[in-house]
């Protein structure tokens, strides 16, 4: 099976597509030349390998993980370290991948949204290192969250622009970053933080993620005698770090399974489960599965990891879900943290709550495999952003305690 | 076409075109809204649907969808309105603007029956470019609706022929980069792009994004065929808000909008 989506209309199957104003339309296809002509491109092909080697050091181990395998007693874990990444997660790949290609285009400035400011850091780190003016746009509800991301980022370089509309929070962020890419598509690049938005964005940021899954069954290969893993494990926020790892054994016939955060469960209304609860619709420019109203009002989500906390799903998610060629779970807040300790303790690893969710995951299939199977996680980060709130809830749960 | 649809297209020029929020400040101050519309000398109405993530709308019209989605408005409930508003006299076409993703989760027969049932003669969806949009086009001609199509001044020659060719009802073109709101400068290449416009196509041509006063239209003159006006005019009943809920102050209210309008509406005359 050969992958032919997205068609030239951004479309995978019914999903994707370009549900813009007509003001973006121009700035859209510039930016598919762009990007048609970047990736054809030697030189930057080159400059971009340059930069991910020397730069935010790839490519990262695969780990074995033999303390975790042996207590689960099932198939053998493998984590893909993107937490090893410079600071400290996938993002940086496509970070890196989209400055680049706004340089190339000579574009001054980039603007990002972000959610948690896990993004925002990477687009301002990109920014500084390659001479673009950068301005991030957070939800003011995300900003009193995220204090110390928005710090960094001002470190960086960069302008935090606070986003007062709607409910605060990424969903708005993105809305308003797509906004204001409107009235300045002239000299401005909108360096996007998933695999999500109007076509060719999904497209693009699944190219520059797609090095996850490459490097990832390269090194697995080379570690096997040339033999595949069973099955591949991802968190999915929008979908990024998934998207990449799965690019490199999509079409070979390896299990994939996607994790979107159930947050407090389903049922209690309070999850991020944009697949498993979600309905067709667009968000972001967009048609994807989304969280919404029965009237198609989109609606907030909820998670205990700020990287999933998105109401919808890059597209071409939603069509492997569709086509059945993923396996898409659900992992309650709960179940992530438990994770997030074993690996500590079994590991030595503090991965990040978005990761977390692929490891809880993880741990339910490897117990259900056999010993001679295999599995990879994709580690999309590392934790050392959520021990604040790992603080929080530890003090929670002892106060309970007493 | 509807018939309202034809009349309006032979109407004196400039035309003028006037976006409210539907429920916005409530749902039956939306009504009396649109007759003071109306009577001002508009020639069509726009009547927005409140979204929650209206991307192409900068924060006037945030505000007004956030107080109508409050209010409990929704796209069947402001299209049931417009049978309201036909009872009271409006004659005038009324076009629902929507962003796709409403029109989508209420179905589009369930639409186009409902627009048929209220009087409806155009659509307008701001975010469905010309590309996206084929299908649901071709749906309008069949349901006799308006499919009312946007171009902008990054819209590229080849596309602008394409969009001018199959414009519905008028062409909708968008003065200035960016998202609605009112704002004192336009994109200068604006003449040629107006020209190019016009040459493409064989409905009115209408200009909108940003205009606030008369003054600014008239630098326009002869290079269209009429306005669009949406924030300055939702800025108005954002204002008169409180008034117009009142059952003492609404009719003070209405004078007081009536008052602005009689001073952004565009003097009427035939160019040669
Ligand atoms: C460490 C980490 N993993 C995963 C995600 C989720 O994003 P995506 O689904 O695009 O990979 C984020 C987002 O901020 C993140 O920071």
């Amino acid at each position: 099976m050969k992958t032919v989506y997205p068609d030239s209309k951004g479309r995978y199957g019914q999903f994707g597509g370009k549900f813009v104003p007509e003001t973006i339309m121009f700035a859209l296809e510039d930016l598919e030349r762009g990007f048609l002509e970047a990736i054809n491109d030697e030189d930057f092909k080159k400059d971009l390998e340059h930069e991910l080697t020397h730069y935010s050091g790839r490519p990262t181990p695969l780990t074995y993980a033999g303390k975790l395998t042996e207590r689960l007693g099932g198939a053998g874990i493998y984590l893909k370290r993107e937490d090893l990444n410079h600071t400290g997660a996938h993002k940086i790949n496509n970070a890196i991948g989209q400055a680049l290609l706004a340089k190339r285009m000579g574009k001054k400035k980039i603007i990002a949204e972000t959610g948690a400011g896990q993004h925002g850091v990477a687009a301002a780190t990109a920014a500084a290192r390659y001479g673009l003016e950068c301005k991030v746009y957070m939800g003011e509800e995300d900003i009193r969250r995220q204090e110390l991301n928005v710090f960094r980022m001002k470190l960086l370089g960069a302008e935090v622009i606070p986003v007062t509309s709607g409910t605060r929070t990424l969903k708005d962020a993105t809305n308003e970053a797509i906004r204001q890419w409107v009235s300045a598509v002239e000299d401005t690049f909108y360096l996007i933080g998933s695999a999500v938005g109007p076509h060719p964005y999904p497209k693009i940021v699944k190219e520059f993620q797609s090095v996850i899954g490459f490097e990832a069954k390269a090194q697995y290969k080379e570690m096997h005698g040339g033999k595949l893993p069973d099955k591949v494990v991802a968190c999915v926020g929008g979908g990024s770090n998934a998207i990449g790892i799965f690019a490199g054994f999509v079409n070979e016939d390896v299990k994939l399974v996607g994790v979107e955060a159930g947050g407090k469960g389903i049922l209690t209304g309070l999850h991020a489960a944009t697949m498993a609860n979600g309905r067709e619709g667009v968000i972001h420019g967009s048609l994807t599965y989304l969280l919404q109203s029965e009237e198609g009002q989109i609606q907030e989500p909820y998670s205990i990891s700020a990287g999933l906390d998105y109401p919808g799903v890059g597209p071409e998610h939603a069509y492997l879900k569709f086509t059945k060629r993923v396996d898409y779970q659900c992992i309650t807040d709960e179940e992530a943290l438990e994770a997030l300790n074993i690996l500590c303790l079994e590991e030595g690893i503090l991965c990040a709550l978005e990761s977390a969710h692929a490891v809880a995951q993880a741990i339910k299939e490897a117990k259900a495999m056999s010993p001679d199977e295999n599995l990879i996680i994709c580690l999309s980060g590392r934790g050392d952003k959520d021990v604040h709130t790992l603080f929080e809830q530890q003090k929670e749960e002892d106060s309970h305690d007493q | 076409m509807t018939n309202r649809m034809k009349e309006f297209q032979n109407l004196k020029t400039p035309l003028f075109v006037p976006f409210i929020t539907a429920g916005d400040p409530s749902l039956e101050a939306t009504v009396d809204l649109a007759l003071a519309l109306q009577n001002e000398g508009a020639s069509a109405l726009e009547l927005g649907i409140p979204y929650s993530d209206p991307l192409a709308d900068g924060p006037v019209i945030q505000r007004a969808s956030l107080r109508a989605l409050k209010n409990g408005m929704s796209l069947e409930k402001a299209i049931k309105l417009v049978s309201d508003m036909r009872e009271k006299g409006l004659t005038i076409p009324v076009i629902i603007f929507t962003y796709y993703n409403l029109l989508l989760q209420l179905g589009e027969q369930k639409f186009f029956e409902l627009a048929a049932q209220h009087d409806i003669d155009g659509l307008l969806v701001p975010d469905m470019p010309f590309e996206e949009s084929k299908e649901l086009h071709e749906a309008c001609l069949q349901h006799d609706l308006s499919f009312i199509s946007l171009a902008a001044p990054t819209t590229s020659r080849e596309r602008l022929k394409e969009i001018g060719r199959t414009a519905q009802g008028f062409l909708y073109c968008i003065s200035s980069l960016g998202v609605t709101g009112t704002r004192t400068s336009f994109a200068n290449d604006l003449d040629r792009f107006l020209e190019n416009a016009k040459a493409s196509s064989h409905v009115p041509v209408l200009v909108g994004f940003g205009l606030s006063s008369r003054e600014q239209m008239q630098q326009f003159e002869g290079k269209c065929d009429g306005f669009i006006m949406g924030s300055a005019i939702v800025k108005k009943i954002e204002e008169l808000g409180p008034e117009l809920v009142n059952e003492e102050t609404k009719d003070k209210a209405i004078a007081a909008f009536s008052d602005f309008l009689s001073k952004v509406v565009p003097v009427k005359k035939v160019y040669s």
